[in-house]
């Protein structure tokens, strides 16, 4: 009974936030409502016994790149943003991608078996650790490779526009 | 399920009040410590050397006009000192101060600290976006990027410091240092974790992006009243926390040798090391001047971060080839040693500078004086 009704509250908090998100005209507070929405993921992770994910997700997303979101959108000219436009012509795209994405989850959420609320608990810390770091080093690591490429990207594209070598 | 309701309730109650009397406490101290280190009495007329002080100003904030911006974007400003105010309460939540004297002792309570910390930020960004005020964006883009940066020197260390026994949680931790306190395993952490700790908190050799003489306030600087109360306290409740995971990661918490094994003793154990780090903390406040923000920047990036990678690869090593306790710790002081006197000669290096100038110059004019005079 307890876990259903905190489930719901936790999937109005990810719901309520992901409409936020597409239904403001202002860019930070859509930002801070991804947040909210990213926080009910954490506590939906939480109801599924799975501890650590939660706290990665608060780290990873609240702290870390929401914040760098918010520094890139004060580091932007705002008058650009506050025009109240919402669309462009990509919107037939983004339209056809949103639709594609939410079949196939509706038809991967319906195929899949379950349901059922259980109070199992998942693998703790030590079980994670062991197998990321024997069974899944490589793809763990193709995955930091994959970071960090991006980041040298993002310098090099950075150092690329004042001129410098 | 309704009992279980009502005893957190008076758990969270109690919490809160107890912080809040810790915040009175560490207000006054502060004062008086400052005031020792400058000769001066602090304040003495509100009480017994006066301890009322800090009373009175509480009660003084809180009837202020509570004044919010015309141009503010409401919803922010309100929020915000909330989403800075419950995080650091929150984590007080797994904070033990004796063997079993937590509201609720978490297999995974560091971590929870760690995570937990980081959401205030968007809180201290949210202040300096919602006030409408170009000195508070520009602290909010400081805040941003100051604490960003020491995070994760703060991270490495606490990682360091969980692979020692194998445990986030924080009861394990001090029981893994009644043999000996991980300070003296990990010189070079606790000196890390201090000055990222400091400079999380935004105290004052890192007090950037609220700088009176620069921002004027940062953020909060449209705050006043009880919104800018609550903003006063979190930063006071960060600093105690900072200071009580010092006690409890590196001085040993409750476990200490040679005192008896009681509940009290630990918990005044804890107290006691806790006040302590917060009288290094103010001391930090009373002899060092602001950094600028690029030296800022270059500290953590140059300085904190690569340390805290050499922290972790020396303990590393320590577990990975299981080499005597003594090696990690000679190893780690070294390091500690050779970066304590680096920065040393790099902050006296002006005024050496000048005075070998004008020394230089004094012995040219002598020579000059005496060549004349034969």
């Amino acid at each position: 009974m307890t876990p259903l009704v905190l489930f719901y509250i936790a999937g109005a908090f990810a719901l309520g936030g992901a409409v936020g998100v597409v239904g403001t005209r202002n860019v930070v507070h859509a930002a801070l409502f991804l947040l909210v929405a990213l926080m009910g993921v954490a506590g939906i992770y939480l109801l599924l016994f799975a501890e650590f994910l939660a706290l990665v997700q608060v780290l990873l997303y609240g702290g870390a790149i929401i914040i760098v979101v918010l520094f890139a959108l004060m580091l932007t000219r705002l008058q650009e943003f506050s025009s109240g436009v919402m669309e462009n012509k990509q919107w037939p795209i983004a339209a056809l991608v949103s639709l594609g994405a939410f079949i196939l989850i509706s038809v991967a959420v319906a195929r899949s078996q379950g349901g059922a609320i259980t109070d199992r608990a998942g693998p703790g810390v030590l079980l994670l650790g062991e197998s990321l770091f024997t069974q899944w080093a490589i793809p763990f690591e193709v995955a930091s490779v994959l970071l960090l490429v991006a980041l040298i990207g993002a310098i090099v594209i950075a150092r690329s526009g004042e001129g410098e070598p | 399920m309704l009992r279980d309701l009502i005893v957190i309730t008076i758990q969270v109650f109690a919490l809160v009040t107890a912080l809040t009397a810790v915040v009175l406490s560490l207000v006054w101290l502060e004062r008086k410590t400052l005031a020792r280190l400058q000769r001066r009495m602090g304040p003495m007329v509100v009480g017994p050397h006066g301890l009322l002080q800090p009373v009175a100003d509480a009660l003084k904030l809180l009837v202020k006009e509570d004044i919010i911006p015309a141009l503010a974007d409401k919803p922010l400003f309100w929020l915000a000192p909330l989403v800075v105010f419950v995080p650091s309460f929150v984590i007080w939540v797994t904070i033990p101060f004796a063997q079993s004297f937590a509201v609720r002792n978490m297999e995974l309570g560091l971590f929870f600290i760690v995570a937990f910390s980081v959401l205030s930020i968007v809180g201290v960004v949210m202040a300096g976006w919602g006030s409408a005020n170009k000195y508070a964006v520009l602290g909010g883009l400081r805040s941003a990027a100051q604490l960003i940066s020491y995070e994760i020197p703060i991270i490495m260390v606490v990682i360091a410091v969980i692979m020692l026994p194998h445990s986030m949680n924080l009861v394990t931790i001090v029981e893994g240092q009644r043999a000996i306190p991980y300070a003296l395993l990990q010189p070079l952490g606790l000196v890390i974790f201090l000055l990222a700790g400091v400079a999380e908190v935004g105290r004052t050799p890192f007090d950037i992006y609220f700088a009176e003489s620069e921002v004027m306030g940062g953020p909060f600087i449209e705050y006043s009243g009880a919104h800018w109360a609550v903003f006063f306290l979190a930063e006071y409740v960060n600093t105690f926390t900072i200071a009580v995971l010092a006690a409890l990661l590196f001085l040993g918490g409750w476990a200490f040798p040679l005192m008896p094994e009681a509940t009290w003793v630990g918990f005044l154990g804890v107290l006691v090391k806790a006040y302590l780090v917060v009288l290094v903390i103010f001391w930090f406040r009373g002899t060092f001047p602001r950094l600028r923000i690029d030296q800022l920047m270059s500290f953590g990036w140059k300085v904190l971060i690569p340390l805290s990678f050499v922290n972790f690869g020396l303990t590393a090593a320590y577990l990975f080839y299981g080499l005597s306790r003594w090696s990690l710790a000679l190893a780690s002081l070294f390091v500690t040693a050779a970066v304590a006197y680096t920065i040393y000669r790099r902050m006296t290096w002006p005024a050496r500078a000048t005075a070998e100038q004008r020394l230089a110059k004094a012995r040219a004019y002598r020579r000059v004086e005496t060549t004349d005079a034969r």
